[in-house]
């Protein structure tokens, strides 16, 4: 050990912290809205239009709202991990957010590929979505008994999201 | 077929510096003549193939072949045939196929020009740009390999983004890649030096011209992207402290030290480690640099597509290279002799100064270039590091560097005199101080901050007229000498372009109707209107001002809004009326009103004084690095041994 393995030292402290960094995205930026009570709206859902959906009817329950969209591409990435977990029964309710859609192209969507949701809200011109800071679609927030966000998921929820973030948080909201 | 053909080459070409990297290095190790003299071909070799590779990927461009992937990507049909080519490198994978052709064409330079050095030298130095260049080509194959071809093949291509379609992207890339690949070689003298335990003049004196020559393409790299962003992005500044922006200065601030800290080592044998481990760093940071380019760890205008697993691998290649290198230092530096002893007032100890300055100047750029990574890593949230941050403290470390351009050449090696050096520069002081007092005054209204500035500029150019003339006494200066004098002269004049640009400019904002006038640093903008315009791959709104100073018209201005069809953002390309004195800059910002005819527009017009100065002391520096690299003592054959004694004795007498 010498003064001249400074040099070695500083880098390898360099490189660790590079190694983090790799894992880290500098472009997720932490929603505001956790840790914060659900905005409430009152939307018709989408399979019967005469029905209405409002998040105050979710309370006392641990819930998953999933915001999607007929035409959005990493939606029907994400959906068949959504359809699977809600087979198994592992998710707790999840409702849908149909976002800036057309009733018919929704409908048909949820037809073709599986409906794992309680219902789906429906937000033709996207009122819902600015509420909650919507800015891609796929995205999904977990809200406590409540009514508190507790969790937001921005793009798609991958199996690893499902079994690293929302499972455990699942599990732990109901106690 | 082609794409094939090149795919094959640098596949080829992989095991071909993997033989680079082993054979002459053991040769030289073993003293085998026969393994050392395989070292220059197999550089020829690696060399070739790589171009070959690198040549049917631009015929892929050229003839517009949407079957590979990398092609389809990043050009189109439609775009003019210069942009079509440098398009070539717009992407990741081309700009890394970029990377390793100048790395092995470095690697040729120093086969080449390496007549007058010891075959073990040369040998040891191939061998480890061979090592760098088989990590380099390994990255490029498994990770960005851009022959992948697209089957069925595109009928189009997706067009390059507009920004780069620009010639900006011709020269500035290419430039800038020589610089930070160029630092590759000091780092494989100094590897080559340390493996052979030889750090002595010898070794500094041929680093010496290749790290000078990097030097300055960085220079003009770094440059030329100021420049290209100054009037492409349409902001009107010149240099915003953006990541990718400071991993190219970084090695440039680095290289500026080491550029110095050899002197010291070839002319008195001293600061030997400190030089092997600049080398080291300056090397280090263009890694580091293309670690933080391409693996998205950070936010930047620059970062286009990113991937992780580039970025793991990068930072491994990272890891062996540097981590090899600095446990070989940890090794070899405590047994290397301290070189000759200097006094407290000397050249010696000036330059040191100049180093740590530098040094620690570059830290301070790397602490905010990497401050928002580390406290998301200790989950502290997300920030972002901007220029009040790096104005407030980088530029209190150039000043006191100002000061010392004039002393330090004027200082003798070893043992200076403090009175020799005040009688011989109390002239330039006085210079200093008058520029203080009345140049802002001329300039405009006086301000402490010109006023610092432009005393330092008297104060540097002053020094630099006596410091001549005592040279002169003393007999024709070399070319080295005068290369040293045209870069500290560049220095000045780029000082004077960033204080009166970042005292004096105007800007303003406008709404303008057609019609209307506006007037910023005396000069005035009438509005005339905006028309249509088809250019080849796009459509542009051409705003039409005519420019008037003082009553008289003189000349019509020409700002574009260009369309480059859906999916693109439109492009903003200011018009310019540059002098030696001010640049003055229209852009055409919104159309407000945009369903009238002849409706208003927003309008930004600037008055940038002396911001030309930035460039062009940039240039000086770098035809000085020029100057300095063609000086005949670098091609004199040296007998490694016998030189170090003889290079110590002179030193004196050749300061």
């Amino acid at each position: 050990m010498n003064k001249f393995t400074l040099p070695l030292i500083a880098f390898v402290a360099l490189v660790a912290l590079l190694a983090v960094g790799l894992n880290l995205n500098p472009r997720e930026v932490p929603s505001p809205l956790i840790g914060k009570p659900t905005p409430d709206f009152k939307v018709p859902q989408l399979h019967n239009p005469d029905a209405t959906f409002s998040p105050k009817e979710m309370e006392g329950k641990v819930w998953l709202l999933n915001v999607w969209a007929s035409w959005c591409v990493s939606c029907r990435e994400e959906h068949p991990v959504i359809v699977e977990y809600a087979k198994k029964g592992l998710l707790p309710p999840v409702v849908g957010l149909n976002y800036k859609d057309k009733r018919d192209d929704g409908l048909r969507w949820l037809a073709r590929f599986g409906d794992p949701y309680l219902l789906s809200a429906f937000d033709a011109d996207g009122r819902v979505g600015i509420d909650y800071g919507v800015y891609g679609v796929p995205e999904s927030y977990l809200i406590d008994k409540a009514g508190v966000i507790r969790f937001k998921q921005i793009g798609p929820i991958t199996p690893a999201v499902m079994e690293n973030k929302i499972l455990p948080l699942v599990k732990e909201l109901n106690q | 077929m082609i794409p094939e053909l090149g795919h094959f080459a640098l596949l080829l070409s992989l095991f071909v510096a993997l033989a680079m990297g082993i054979l002459p290095l053991v040769g030289a190790q073993r003293n085998h003549p026969q393994w050392m003299a395989f070292a220059r071909p197999v550089t020829a070799l690696s060399f070739l193939l790589i171009a070959f590779s690198f040549a049917c990927l631009t015929w892929a461009f050229y003839t517009n072949d949407f079957t590979v992937q990398y092609v389809a990507a990043h050009s189109n049909s439609q775009m003019p045939t210069m942009y079509r080519l440098s398009a070539v490198w717009g992407g990741h994978e081309g700009s890394l196929l970029l990377w390793v052709l100048m790395l092995a064409g470095w690697a040729g330079a120093v086969a080449l020009f390496s007549r007058q050095l010891p075959d073990a030298m040369v040998a040891r130095v191939l061998g480890v740009l061979g090592l760098v260049l088989f990590g380099l080509l390994a990255f490029v194959l498994f990770t960005s390999n851009p022959f992948e071809r697209l089957l069925p093949g595109a009928e189009e291509g997706r067009s390059l983004n507009p920004l780069l379609q620009d010639p900006g992207l011709v020269y500035h890339p290419p430039l800038l890649y020589m610089g930070y690949v160029g630092m590759s070689v000091a780092f494989a003298f100094a590897i080559a030096a340390l493996i052979a335990g030889q750090l002595d003049a010898a070794w500094a004196r041929w680093s010496r011209p290749w790290t000078t020559v990097a030097w300055l393409f960085l220079t003009l790299g770094i440059a030329l992207g100021s420049w290209w962003a100054y009037y492409e992005l349409g902001w009107g500044g010149w240099w915003f402290w953006d990541p990718v922006e400071n991993a190219s200065f970084m090695p440039w601030l680095v290289a500026t030290a080491l550029i110095h800290s050899l002197a010291v080592t070839e002319k008195r044998g001293s600061f030997k480690n400190w030089t092997v481990l600049l080398a080291i760093a300056a090397f280090s940071l263009s890694l580091l640099g293309t670690f933080l380019v391409r693996s998205g760890v950070l936010t930047s205008v620059h970062a286009f597509a990113t991937d992780p697993s580039r970025g793991l691998f990068i930072l491994i290649l990272l890891a062996i290279v540097v981590g090899s290198s600095l446990m070989l230092f940890a090794a070899r530096a405590p047994k290397v002799s301290l070189g000759g002893a200097f006094a407290l007032v000397s050249r010696e100890t000036f330059l040191l100064i100049n180093n740590v300055l530098l040094v620690v100047a570059c830290g301070a750029v790397l602490l905010g270039t990497l401050y928002p990574l580390i406290v998301d890593a200790f989950g502290l949230g997300k920030i972002s590091v901007g220029p009040p941050y790096f104005n407030t403290v980088f530029v209190p470390i150039m000043l006191p560097l100002l000061v010392l351009v004039a002393i330090g050449p004027v200082a003798r090696w070893k043992h200076a005199d403090l009175k020799v050096i005040l009688v011989k520069l109390w002239p330039a002081a006085a210079v200093a101080l008058l520029a203080g007092i009345a140049l802002p005054l001329l300039a405009g209204e006086w301000q402490a901050y010109v006023a610092l500035a432009l005393a330092l500029v008297g104060w540097m150019v002053a020094a630099l007229v006596l410091q001549t003339i005592d040279r002169m006494k003393a007999g024709t200066p070399t070319a080295s000498w005068w290369g040293m004098q045209l870069a500290h002269f560049g220095l000045a004049a780029f000082v004077v372009g960033v204080a009166m640009v970042s005292n004096y400019q105007e800007e303003r904002d406008v709404r303008m109707t057609p019609g209307e006038t506006v007037t910023v640093g005396g000069h005035s903008f009438k509005f005339l209107g905006v028309r249509d315009a088809a250019g080849p791959n796009y459509n542009a709104s051409v705003g039409s001002f005519e420019l008037t100073r003082d009553g008289k018209v003189m000349r019509m201005l020409h700002p574009e809004k260009r369309d480059y069809g859906p999916g693109s953002m439109p492009m903003t390309e200011a018009a310019i009326d540059a002098s030696l004195a001010r640049d003055v800059y229209v852009s055409l910002g919104e159309p407000l009103d945009a369903d009238k005819e002849n409706g208003a527009w927003a309008v930004r017009v600037y008055f940038k004084p002396f911001v030309d100065w930035i460039w062009g002391g940039c240039l000086l520096m770098a035809l000085g690095g020029l100057l300095a690299a063609s000086d005949r003592r670098y091609r004199l054959k040296v007998k490694a041994q016998a030189a170090t004694a003889n290079i110590a004795n002179k030193a004196g007498a050749a300061a």
